[in-house]
């Protein structure tokens, strides 16, 4: 091979704080112009821009070994990021290994959250993008797509993606124990603040019948039951009306508790055969600690949650070995399948002459939806 | 596979598909973490068809629904449950369900052929010429294999309460069905138990009514008070009285009280009263 002809190079929650994280983004406006900067680059036969909160990377393909570094500076203008600063903190493999990383983010093996599912959207999103862009061809193609059948083959043959990691997505798990669906429950949030918020809005994300918030300042309520597309609710009212409710987040600031023992059992015998579930997420708790004994009442505070949280964490980690042994053996298979593509193109042969022997060796057809064979990133 | 095999034979190997399904799904728990799912489903429903065969041959040989003595009444109660977890089951097949079916089925019908002298009489026209007496008797005891599936239910619904109660969810716990689908099914097979038993004494109370003198009052004391004891049991849940736990206990102890009475019921049979011997297939 004359010169590294795949790549990705880029920036991820690895190596990049938050905060420069966030001056790398691309916006929608800038990563548009990008594109159309990036099909004019001398060298760049294909191209991908995989653009979230953690990570943005360029995948692409080379007939000229500067093209990676000219990808690097056109991005760096767009984001008027110093591109040595830059160099210090970006990604960059090349060929096999940057199969093997395409293949570890598609199945959220290199997620901040390992194991989560939502970044196997965000790569097909981004994919769907550069075709419809007609800036991948025969490589990027077939990189992306058996990317995409080795993370559903990591998902369904591991326990990578078994239980949930975040509180709030532990919170509606329970609840899924409980009720068996969400979206016949009631919920009542208690507390108005941002760790109740992300709980309520998990439970809605996932269908929950009703909303209902209720805060010790009755504007501020009205307020977050607005953003949310809830009904508010005087937080005095929250023990006389707790029947009506089948989940209750607590989440108050409040310096004693605000859900009696008592009123839970008044509560329980007025809906005596139906569940009730407490998620006290309040420091100093919200729930008295005795409703707990009573049947049908669930109570779980905020410790509960994150050790259940930090358990499927070490569940998933112990995944990892067996997940990376996959990828491994699927990225070394894939990228023995395009490596004379790769050669091919980076040796400068004809985009369409490269897809011919593209289809040779491959059963399935790789060329772009406007039937050019090889698009050019700069456009046919 | 030939007709000529006996029914015992058939039902040894339905009892093998049985076990097979508990073995399998406990090699599955215990190397997986999660239960074998279709798997135990199919090898379930394939003991569930040949048991039906070895039922079907008895069944001919003694004219009618073989329910002459303890072993068939095992064979038929195991029978039962299984042809309601066949039914609800698809919807449970990836939870534990199957795994404590099967677990079910096994013992009663690995129990029951281990034990000689509970099939050492095969009575034949046990009913007579009556088929309402027959309809009776094959309701009563298909009402047992409902009750059998809610006290297989009922366990499950205790093992969920205490997992969350106690904030352990991982491992097997995970694949229980939730707490309130688990009370839901509960409350519905207490019912098509009750109604089903319901149905079995009225139709030998109308039979009883021309005839009292061929009662068997053992049998009927017996079958009355497990119909009135799950009578209870329904009334105080569908009032709100008997929930949760204490409603998942009682259908688990009176499901093996149930069982305790057939050894029983069979013991007060008069053979001689109640047909002809028949040899053994």
């Amino acid at each position: 091979m004359s010169s590294p002809a795949l790549f990705v190079i880029g920036a991820t929650h690895h190596r990049v704080p938050l905060a420069v994280r966030e001056k790398l983004s691309l916006s929608a406006e800038n990563a548009l112009v990008l594109q159309r900067e990036l099909r004019d680059i001398d060298g760049l036969r294909e191209f991908a821009v995989l653009n979230t909160c953690n990570r943005v990377e360029f995948y692409g393909v080379a007939s000229d070994a500067a093209a990676a570094a000219r990808v690097t500076a056109a991005f760096c203008a767009r984001q008027r990021f110093d591109a040595a600063e830059f160099e210090k903190i970006r990604l960059d493999l090349r060929d096999r290994e940057a199969v093997q990383h395409l293949l570890e983010v598609s199945a959220g093996l290199d997620s901040q959250m390992l194991g989560e599912t939502e970044i196997f959207g965000q790569v097909k999103d981004a994919y769907a993008a550069a075709q419809a862009g007609g800036c991948t061809g025969p490589v990027l193609n077939r990189v992306f797509q058996k990317g995409f059948q080795a993370a559903k083959h990591v998902r369904t043959n591991t326990g990578i993606t078994e239980g949930q990691v975040s509180v709030a997505n532990v919170a509606v798990d329970l609840a899924l124990n409980i009720f068996g669906n969400i979206k016949g429950t009631r919920i009542l949030l208690l507390g108005a603040g941002e760790i109740g918020e992300k709980t309520a809005k998990a439970f809605q994300s996932r269908g929950a019948a009703a909303l209902t918030v209720a805060s010790r300042r009755f504007e501020r309520a009205m307020e977050l039951a607005t953003a949310l597309n809830a009904s508010a609710m005087p937080f005095e009212q929250r023990e006389a009306r707790l029947a009506e409710f089948d989940v209750v987040v607590c989440a108050t600031s409040a310096p004693n508790v605000v859900v009696t023992l008592a009123a839970t059992k008044a509560a329980m015998q007025k809906r005596p055969a139906r569940p009730l579930f407490f998620i006290d997420q309040a420091l100093p708790r919200d729930v008295d600690a005795g409703v707990a004994e009573i049947d049908n009442v669930f109570l779980y505070n905020l410790d509960d949650l994150a050790k259940i949280a930090e358990e499927n964490r070490a569940a998933r980690e112990a995944e990892i070995a067996k997940c990376r042994a996959i990828v491994s053996e699927k990225a070394e298979a894939l990228w023995r399948q395009i490596a004379g593509q790769v050669e091919a193109l980076a040796g400068g042969a004809s985009p369409r002459s490269t897809a011919a022997s593209a289809e040779v060796t491959s059963p399935v057809s790789d060329r772009a939806p406007n039937g050019s064979a090889v698009p050019s990133p700069r456009g046919n | 596979m030939s007709l000529a095999l006996t029914d015992r034979t058939w039902l040894l190997a339905a009892a093998g598909f049985y076990f097979a399904g508990f073995a399998w799904g406990t090699v599955a728990l215990l190397r997986q973490g999660r239960p074998s799912g279709p798997g135990t489903y199919f090898t379930i429903a394939i003991g569930y068809v040949v048991q039906l065969v070895g039922l079907g041959i008895r069944g001919r040989a003694v004219g009618g629904c073989p329910l002459g003595n303890q072993f068939e009444v095992f064979q038929f109660t195991a029978w039962s449950a299984i042809t309601l977890y066949l039914l609800v089951g698809v919807r449970f097949r990836n939870s534990l369900l199957g795994y404590f079916t099967s677990s079910l089925a096994a013992a009663l019908t690995l129990v029951s052929l281990a034990v000689p002298a509970w099939d050492a009489t095969q009575r034949a026209h046990i009913f007579g010429s009556n088929p309402w007496i027959e309809l009776h008797a094959a309701l009563a005891v298909f009402s047992y294999g409902v009750f059998g599936l809610l006290a297989l239910t009922s366990i499950m619904y205790l093992l969920r309460n205490h997992s969350l109660k106690s904030k352990h969810l991982g491992g097997v716990f995970s694949f229980l069905p939730s707490i309130l689908d688990l009370d839901h099914i509960g409350v519905r097979l207490l019912g098509a138990g009750v109604t089903i038993l319901t149905t079995a004494l009225a139709v030998i109370a109308l039979y009883y009514l021309r005839d009292i003198s061929s009662a068997n009052v053992l049998k009927i004391l017996a079958t009355t008070l497990v119909w009135v004891a799950y009578g209870v049991v329904f009334t105080l849940r569908m009032r709100g009285r008997l929930l949760a736990k204490r409603f998942a206990w009682s259908c688990v102890i009176l499901f093996a009280a149930a069982l305790l009475s057939i050894p029983l019921v069979d013991r007060s049979r008069h053979p001689a009263s109640q047909g002809t011997e028949a040899r053994s297939q």
